[in-house]
């Protein structure tokens, strides 16, 4: 059976061929930091890295990321971002939250000072319903503390 | 004391008289202003959880042997299920229950609008309940729908009698008028799309049984599913410890829960009933469109001498009739109104509150009409609005528990002023302007929620109540209050929410009542532990003798002190309201029709304010789901066959973090002297009610159109901005 490496562990993937990589993640090893709010790659709410890029994983499949390092939100508990998101008051519901932070942390690795510019396209497919998008801004501004 | 009184009960315009036991609320206000905790910034209680995924959310909640269940909808707007066949769904895979119609509340044969649930199916998987609802044989008689307002008024299809309201002689006051403006808006209907969608998972627990449910009122829940399914409401268990957003579309249990309930009983096994996406875009409720016939009257200095609406809310099968005539009754001063507004019955799906229902289309209708009016007698939009200000609530005779509008506009002046030089960066393509917008609307709470707290011998606290925190921050408004109350940071207070079997009603997250109803709540708690606590002390050190709080707690061990709380009344013969107002900065592309919403100021009054940093999250969201509301969203239909076409997140357009606008908030920060021991209002509706209004008149000003129906789509747009062309031809030849 296929492994998957998640966070630095490894999973024996113990699901049917056409399982999503989202679907994994939270029925099979039960990380439910990772949502699924579309499940049709739309909302960005289950986005996670693979190799570090952000990745829909409700729209890739668990299989095709064999060997690849998938990092979740809780492989980034302690990142800085995760404070600076609390700090700002980007967070509402929370619902969308973990996605955007995955996304923010790929931004400000790839580009550690983002403009408004950059963040505001690098950041535009994760939906936000409650509306925390001016907050998410600051806290990607401000994430170095 | 407690006092039984009869009251009148509010929730989003809704009023019923209710039977209520209250104590007095017999604690003084603190002054205005910030205090040790209260009026000063607090990030949340629970952010960090939240951010890092470690929160469960109903849709993360599992349970053991728990199966899947989906709902089988029409695929019609009017039809007839003749026969429903389940067996060769029952057969298939992983399949462990099958229900049809009359099965279970809500599941229904005859189905008035397309996504009526008809019948369920539950499996071990979630893949392998939806392949089965593919094998439930149906045969569908398709019966005409009904798909058009007007045509519904026209025919008597109506949820309710017609609503009509009257003051004054309103043919009189078009008399007396020396202009008179009629105009015709229209807005669109749209979805709440919360990031979790509905769901419950329902499992007995001998006879107890429990509904997890993502929900805006667990105790509505509990109630309502206790009287449909003839259970004693302390049978019945409702958790909803996180919630990933409602907006008004999660006030009841849903055909979800009926499901998930009755697939329950059936099999002995937890089951989950969670809507896909697709399904949240057609059954899961809207915000209703509407049409707007209005009509204002005014002498030649502004004064409104008449204000007429004839509504239609286009509400579908069912849903509720809202109060889009709200804003026209309750704005401004004038001695003659004439409303009616018709709830229209359409084979649509049916309407659910959302963020301040009516009061968001109302307030886009009648606040382009004043603007409309300023534009023709020549008159400064804000200097009409003054001049027209309501000094007591014009419905009645009723003194305002507490108003600061004219504050609000003495602060909208800054943001008012740069519509000068906003106009100069105009270009020969793009044209900027400035518009505003006032705000009403409810927010005062009320009777009854109640709260416990616990002290513990380390001079922490506890507040326990089973209200629930639908992302609005409440939590940490309650933690707030209660710090501010016993003398400890809000850090050292931990709120437990959302379990009806293990806290004390509370009441609903809705109608922005939620801060103004429990908070006054915890703080009476809290107050009560404090009598405790200071009688603790003056037993152990001596009447009136200075103490450490927490080396008398000490002595507590593990023992504690318990306070009790509740929400007292609100004030007698008193209107208790939220006002505000918006200043929309705006550059619309004239050649392709482009409106980019460039800076929102947002004044309002809405009393004491706890949390600034909360507040400014909710105005600031407020305001990013009205301008989605405005420029983009749109629940698109087949005119032929009243489909409905815009079932994702990709074809129903929701705003991104690139549609954001410079947004300036400013609170008045007054206590409502009159409004409880807190004199806090709600926050959570009023910032979206004017953007659309505000937007629209900042478009009229850049560009000399007018907007009159929502969303303002770049083909709305060019119409009118060529119906102004057109207007401004006519007006020269005839010159």
């Amino acid at each position: 059976m296929p492994e998957l490496t998640v966070n630095g562990g490894r999973y024996v993937l113990d699901a049917p061929v056409g399982t999503s990589l989202a679907e994994a993640l939270r029925e099979r090893i039960g990380l439910t930091g990772t949502k699924i709010s579309c499940n049709e790659g739309h909302c960005g709410a289950c986005t996670v890295l693979v190799d570090g890029e952000p990745t829909l994983a409700c729209i890739t499949l668990a299989h095709r990321v064999e060997g690849r390092e998938v990092t979740t939100i809780e492989g980034l508990r302690d990142h800085p971002m995760v404070d600076a998101f609390v700090r700002a008051d980007a967070v509402q519901c929370g619902f969308c939250t973990p996605g955007q932070i995955v996304s923010a942390v790929a931004l400000v690795e790839a580009h550690a000072d983002p403009t408004a510019a950059e963040i505001r396209h690098r950041m535009s497919g994760n939906l936000c319903r409650c509306g925390t998008y001016t907050k998410i801004e600051e806290a990607i501004r401000t994430w170095r503390g | 004391m407690a006092r039984l009184i009869r009251t009148e009960k509010e929730v989003e315009g809704r009023r019923e008289e209710v039977w209520l036991v209250v104590d007095e609320d017999d604690l003084e206000q603190w002054p205005a202003g910030p205090r040790n905790v209260v009026g000063r910034p607090k990030t949340r209680d629970d952010g960090l959880a939240r951010a890092r995924g470690q929160v469960r959310f109903t849709a993360d909640l599992r349970f053991p042997g728990m199966l899947h269940a989906a709902i089988l909808r029409s695929p019609y707007p009017h039809a007839r299920a003749k026969r429903v066949d389940l067996d060769h769904a029952l057969a298939a895979p992983g399949v462990r229950g099958a229900i049809g119609p009359g099965d279970a509340p809500e599941l229904s044969a005859t189905c008035e609008y397309e996504g009526a649930p008809v019948a369920a199916v539950c499996a071990d998987s979630m893949r392998e309940a939806h392949a089965a609802l593919a094998l439930v044989d149906v045969e569908w008689e398709e019966l005409e729908p009904l798909l058009d307002a007007d045509e519904a008024v026209a025919r008597g299809k109506l949820l309710e009698e017609p609503r009509h309201h009257e003051r004054g002689d309103f043919e009189r006051g078009l008399a007396e008028a020396d202009v008179v403006v009629e105009a015709t808006y229209r807005t669109q209907t749209v979805l709440h799309n919360s990031m979790e969608t509905h769901q419950s998972i329902c499992r007995f627990e001998g006879d107890v049984l429990e509904v997890y449910t993502s929900t805006q009122y667990v105790w509505g829940v509990r109630r309502e599913v206790a009287k449909t399914l003839g259970m004693p409401a302390d049978k019945v268990r409702v958790v909803c410890e996180f919630m990933g957003g409602g907006f008004g579309s999660k006030n009841s249990p849903g055909e979800f829960t009926y499901v998930a309930a009755e697939l329950a009983r059936r099999t002995g096994r937890a089951v989950r009933c969670a809507l896909t996406r697709r399904e949240e875009h057609i059954a899961a409720g809207n915000r209703n469109a509407t049409i707007q016939r209005l009509t204002v009257g005014a002498r030649s200095d502004g004064t409104l001498t008449a204000l007429g609406g004839e509504y239609v809310n286009a509400v579908g099968a069912d849903g509720w009739n809202s109060m889009t005539e709200g804003p026209m009754l309750m704005l401004y001063e004038c001695a003659n109104v004439r409303s009616t507004t018709w709830g229209a019955r359409l084979n649509l799906p049916p309407a659910k509150a959302f963020r301040a229902p009516g009061f968001v289309e109302g307030t886009f209708g009648l606040e382009c009409l004043l603007d409309e009016l300023a534009a023709k007698l020549g008159l400064d939009p804000l200097e009409l609005r003054r001049r027209n200000h309501a000094d007591r609530d014009p419905g009645g005779s009723e003194a305002y528990s507490g108003k600061n509008l004219l504050e609000c506009y003495r602060r909208a002046e800054p943001h008012w002023e740069r519509r000068h030089e906003v106009r100069s960066r105009s270009t020969a393509t793009v044209k900027r302007g400035v518009g505003m917008a006032s705000q009403v609307w409810f927010g005062g709470g009320g009777p009854p929620s109640y709260a416990w707290i616990r002290v513990g011998s380390d001079a922490r606290a506890t507040v326990v109540t089973a209200m629930q925190d639908v992302g609005t921050g409440t939590k940490t408004t309650m933690a707030m209050v209660a710090a501010e109350e016993l003398g400890i940071p809000a850090e050292d207070v931990t709120v437990a929410v959302g379990d009806s079997l293990r806290g004390p009603y509370a009441t609903l997250s809705a109608g922005s009542s939620t801060t103004p109803s429990i908070a006054p709540a915890v703080r009476a708690a809290a107050a009560d532990a404090r009598r405790q606590i200071l009688d603790m002390a003056e037993q152990r050190y001596g009447k009136g003798v200075d103490f450490d709080l927490r080396e008398l707690l000490s002595l507590l061990g593990n023992s504690q002190i318990l306070g009790t709380g509740s929400r007292g009344p609100n004030p007698a013969g008193m209107t208790v309201l939220t006002f505000g107002v918006q200043v929309a900065e705006v550059a619309v592309d004239v050649e392709t029709g482009e409106v980019t919403v460039d800076r929102i100021a947002a004044i309002h009054d809405v009393g004491r304010v706890i949390n600034p940093l909360g507040a400014s999250s909710q105005i600031e969201g407020g305001i990013i789901q009205g301008i989605g509301h405005t420029l983009s969203e749109q629940r698109l239909l087949d005119p032929g066959s009243g489909g409905i076409l815009t079932t994702s997140l990709d074809a129903y357009k929701m705003p991104t973090i690139a549609d954001v606008p410079e947004i300036v908030t400013d609170l008045i920060d007054l206590p409502d002297a009159q409004l409880t021991s807190l004199g806090s209002k709600g926050i959570g509706e009023p910032p979206i009610i004017p953007v659309a209004a505000a937007i629209a008149n900042a478009i009229r000003d850049a560009t000399g159109a007018d907007v009159r129906s929502l969303p303002i789509s770049r083909e709305e747009m060019l119409r009118a901005l060529a119906e102004a062309k057109e207007k401004a031809r006519g007006a020269a030849t005839s010159v």
